[in-house]
């Protein structure tokens, strides 16, 4: 590299220009003295003076910070760079924020920011999101720092170390925006455990990457998981199961589409890309996927050298890919934008191995008659790959791709230096399937899970619900685990006994039930048009007619059968507090009054002939919701059921919200007119693991809300005496509250009726 | 009166294009010979109606056809008093006007019919080929050229709509599905004119919308309705629009079903 010594001719102007420049620097760091004459150089080359100079004014600043030669060689290194992208006049914002952070007990992290600055720079291309950046920095500082006794901040933040490292690759995927929002949660979330907080920031954790995943953009393949699985099936007719892979947190190799024997493995997220949106992606992959399945054969591995298999998989793929377009014409415009297209001159073979440029070159040339290449060995071996398609299968693709290795091979192919730029066609897979190893000696991976003892999750469907975040005014995903269980059962006998001892209250309510009970068919009079004559209305006309009078011509009468169309889920809270006896009545508690009620309101339905359930919940903590199946939509009002009802057993605590999402999630498959869940509570929603008390009651409201939108009516029936304003803002106007709990078994079926006349 | 031939307007003049599957065609003839009653089975717009038309006009007999809805009750089909200036007057339903006078009384879509008007139907399908009509208090006799033929449809009813096994147990069947591929392409191309290179692809994309019945599609893309599309693209109208026109919109809300049929659309036709 030139150095001042080597350029006589101005030597002695460079000298004195460079030693002002060195001495307005003012910095005795030895490595920031060895690298000085190269920066001045850039600079020079791209800058005015007084640009320049507020250059060396902020490198002497940070030399004199006392953070050692860090942070003034990154700066001097980096800025003409970063200074590209976001322009010289950010210089100043920048300099005042490194001030500012200088001052706090997290100054040393100024040598990790700038290293990391120019890689972040490609992503923050205005000042404007820099200096949203640096306040970023600034808020995560100043909220990650511990302080003692409050109002002093002692220890420096865990986490900004961790995200100032990580920026760079974190802002390659997600927006500023979304960075802002994952780090909010981080703060909100962990603000007295830095370790776990520096845990989050290191996408550690799972509820991290959850977050983070949840604001990267592109098209999730969640989101269009069925509509891929019908592609699959309508256009292939071979569904088999999806299987995502994250791209997100392995930022060494980069993964490809695969397939084995679970299925097919293919990105969780997908951005556009050169015009071609993420949709479409996903159904070039797994078109191409299941192309393969359809036309490819194995073939044994061990014979074949590493480059040999290279060179088949790309005959194969352009093979695959013909096949698809043959097919699918109207796929060529997107195929054809998505495989890379390299100069013919890119790759240099007297310095890097240029097989892979050679093969995609190759491919291209099959696929696109337009290709332009003029390489006579590449354009007779297309020539050759088409007349011999009709009748090509993957064993005569290995035949080919030999000659054309053969053919083609150079010594810098063996280069440890491989020619990757542009090479890489991303909807095509990494293509294990079409080897096969004799001697592969794979273990069996242990699939047998031992299932969570305590959970019992051999009889138990796991579920995975969100729950509403008031603060964040945002869905934590997949915060709550709900375990269904089919209730224990008791004794049958007992429910009869109920029954019995209620049976003038029944006998009450059955009266109640004959006027609500509708009339297997109506008969309606006076139509136009009907099954038969109505014979008073046709007398009168017809008598009308005869005296010259205008006739009424609706004589007719006809029939139409009624029923009432609904489906109702009765939910109980089966919280601990239900134990409690009941005010004035030592003997009998709320459990057992509810059991009563739910006894006398299940019979009744059952005798109305209207769709129900019955499921209990309670929970302990967000990872152990329990949700109890009594009655499904489908049983009858059986012993097997009775049975159930009759072993109620209450515990823990109340989280409503899970357990309301989870019946209104059954209750919104029944085909009704009218879908009614009623939910049976004693208390507000409440977990050991949750402080903030109105926390669930707007969780619970949200799964209100979201209920509604489905077509699910939510009524809460409350024995709390107390309940009017938690559960106003719950369900609104929805709710009756039981004042005289005793007179439960009497309230519920009327309740109930009233709701649905 | 004399002169009137109540059965002039139900006479099938003109060939119906129909292009044969099986041996279906001889196996009706033979039914007929017998005057054996005979269902059609199969999905919407396979060609059902069509064969029947084809056959009434092989056999050179009137065809009464009664589309069944669910508010069709025992009268609409048997007949009904009706008034008039001198009193009331019996109206014949379209089952007794063809059982009086001799004709093919087709029922299509008998499912939607209630079961109770079903029944009606039951003493002109065996030995007996008689219908009281219990309001007018008369037999009548079936003619000897009557012949009663019910479509049905068992792939999208529920439970509740299903036939008695009491009437299925009346009839002769056939099973009609979809045509194979080949005859299918030859359909649209003789009914439409379309060109014999856009046809293969019309019928594949209805094969992929008949992979996804039952995966919330409650039917395929039907025959009559890739006749649609065929008639549109013949008249010059893009295949894309004509296909989601014709083709996606009518059979589906389902927004991951219409969608994965679109790009079947776009990946089809360039």
């Amino acid at each position: 590299m030139p150095s001042s010594s080597d350029m006589p001719s101005d030597a002695p102007a460079a000298e004195t220009e460079e030693t002002i420049w060195r001495g307005r620097l003012d910095c005795a760091f030895a490595p920031v003295q060895t690298i000085f004459s190269d920066c001045l150089a850039v600079a020079r080359a791209r800058w005015k003076d007084d640009e320049l100079a507020a250059y060396m004014e902020a490198a002497r600043l940070l030399c004199k910070l006392g953070r050692g030669s860090e942070p003034v060689l990154a700066f001097l290194e980096g800025w003409p760079e970063v200074a590209q992208q976001v322009g010289t006049e950010s210089l100043e914002m920048v300099i005042d924020w490194v001030k500012k952070i200088q001052r706090t007990v997290n100054g040393n992290i100024l040598g990790a920011f700038f290293q990391a600055l120019p890689q972040l720079s490609k992503s923050l291309s205005s000042p404007e999101l820099l200096q949203d950046y640096l306040e970023l920095l600034t808020e995560v500082g100043q909220k990650s720092s511990a302080s003692i006794h409050g109002h002093h901040t002692i220890l420096p933040s865990q986490s900004l170390p961790v995200l100032v490292h990580r920026a760079p690759d974190l802002l390659q995927q997600v927006s500023l925006r979304g960075l802002r929002a994952w780090t909010e949660y981080g703060l909100r979330h962990y603000p007295s455990n830095p370790e776990r907080q520096a845990d989050f920031f290191a996408l550690q954790s799972a509820d991290s990457r959850a977050v983070f995943q949840s604001q990267r953009g592109g098209v999730l393949l969640h989101r269009h998981e069925r509509e891929l699985d019908f592609y699959l099936r309508a256009l292939w007719n071979d569904p088999e199961p999806l299987i995502p892979y994250s791209e997100a947190f392995d930022l060494l190799r980069k993964a490809q589409p695969y397939l084995n024997a679970q299925g097919l493995h293919i990105p969780d997220i997908r951005e556009d890309r050169l015009g071609v949106p993420g949709l479409l992606q996903y159904h070039l992959i797994l078109a191409h996927l299941a192309a393969h399945r359809r036309y490819s054969q194995s073939l044994l591995a061990d014979n074949l050298s590493p480059f040999l298999r290279l060179t088949v998989e790309f005959f194969e793929d352009a093979r695959i890919d013909t096949l698809l377009l043959q097919r699918f014409p109207g796929l060529r415009g997107p195929l054809l934008a998505l495989h890379p297209h390299p100069r013919e001159e890119a790759c240099d073979p007297e310095r890097e191995s240029c097989i892979r440029h050679r093969l995609t070159m190759l491919s291209r040339a099959i696929l696109d008659p337009q290709h332009g290449y003029r390489n006579p060995i590449l354009r007779h071996f297309v020539e050759r790959f088409h007349t011999h398609f009709e009748n090509a299968n993957t064993h005569s693709m290995v035949t080919l791709a030999t000659e054309y290795l053969s053919q083609t091979r150079l010594p810098s192919d063996a280069f440890a230096k491989m020619f990757f730029t542009d090479t890489v066609t991303p909807y095509r897979d990494d293509n294990r399937h079409l080897w096969r190893f004799v001697d592969a000696d794979e273990e069996r991976d242990d699939t047998d899970v031992k299932s969570n003892p305590a959970m019992d999750a051999e009889t138990a469907l796991i579920f995975h619900y969100p729950e509403w975040d008031y603060g964040n005014q945002s869905y934590l995903p997949d915060w709550v685990s709900l375990y269904e269980h089919i209730h224990p059962s008791g004794s049958a006998a007992e429910i009869e006994r109920i029954l019995q001892k209620h049976a003038a209250l029944a006998k009450q309510l059955g009266r109640l039930l004959d006027q609500v009970k509708p009339q297997d068919r109506e008969r309606l009079r006076r139509q136009e048009e009907g099954s038969d004559l109505d014979l008073d209305w046709a007398l009168r006309s017809w008598i009308d007619y005869r005296s010259r009078q205008p006739a009424d011509p609706r004589i007719h009468q006809s029939f139409q059968p009624v029923r009432r169309d609904l489906a109702v889920s009765l939910l109980l809270d089966l919280s601990a507090s239900l134990n409690d006896p009941v005010r004035g009545n030592p003997e009998q508690s709320f459990l057992a009054l509810a059991q009563e009620a739910v006894t006398l309101l299940a019979w009744a339905i059952d005798r109305l002939g209207d769709t129900f359930s019955i499921a209990g919940f309670h929970s302990n903590t967000r990872h152990e919701v329990r949700y109890w199946h009594i009655k499904g939509f489908s049983e009858s009002w059986q012993d097997a059921v009775r049975a159930r009802l009759a072993a109620l057993q209450a515990g823990y605590s109340t989280r409503m919200g899970s357990a309301l999402r989870h019946a209104g999630h059954y209750l919104s498959g029944q085909r009704k007119d009218k879908r009614i869940l009623l939910i049976l509570t004693d208390g507000q929603p409440a977990d050991v693991d949750v402080s903030d008390p109105e926390f669930l009651i707007a969780d619970a409201r949200q799964a209100v809300l979201e209920l509604q939108n489905k077509g699910v009516f939510c009524h809460c029936i409350s024995l709390d005496p107390h309940a009017d304003d938690y559960v106003r803002k719950i369900f609104g106007q929805q709710f009756s509250i039981i004042d005289r709990v005793e007179r439960l078994p009497e309230k519920l079926p009327e309740i109930f009726l009233a709701l649905t006349k | 009166m004399k002169n009137h031939d109540p059965l002039q307007d139900y006479r099938v003049d003109r060939e119906p294009y129909y292009q044969p599957q099986h041996d279906e065609i001889a196996l009706f003839t033979a039914a007929y010979e017998k005057r054996l009653p005979v269902m059609v089975k199969g999905p919407t717009g396979c060609g059902k109606s069509r064969f029947v038309e084809y056959m009434a006009w092989k056999l050179g007999k009137p065809l009464i056809t009664v589309a069944c809805n669910e508010d069709m009750t025992a009268a609409d089909l048997v007949g009904r008093w009706l008034l008039d200036a001198d009193g009331t007057r019996w109206l014949d339903g379209p089952l007794t006007v063809a059982a009086r006078h001799g004709a093919i009384c087709y029922l299509d879509e008998i499912v939607e019919a209630r079961q109770d008007s079903t029944v009606v139907i039951h003493p002109l399908t065996d030995h007996r080929r008689q219908l009281p009509l219990d309001k007018k208090g008369e037999l009548v006799h079936a003619h000897i050229d009557f012949q009663l033929v019910i479509s049905y449809n068992p792939g999208y009813q529920s439970l509740i709509k299903d036939l008695k096994q009491s009437t299925k147990q009346r009839f002769t069947a056939f099973r009609f599905d979809y045509p194979t591929a080949d005859i299918e392409s030859e359909v649209l191309i003789r009914e439409t004119g379309i060109s014999p290179e856009i046809a293969p692809r019309l019928v594949e994309l209805a094969e992929c919308a008949r992979r996804l019945k039952g995966h919330g599609l409650d039917e395929g893309i039907s025959t009559r309705l890739l006749v649609y599309a065929a008639q549109l693209i013949a008249d010059g109208v893009p295949a894309t629009r004509a296909c989601r026109m014709a083709l996606v919109d009518p059979i589906t809300d389902d927004e991951d079903i219409r969608s994965t049929l679109e790009h079947a659309i776009d990946a089809l036709f360039i």
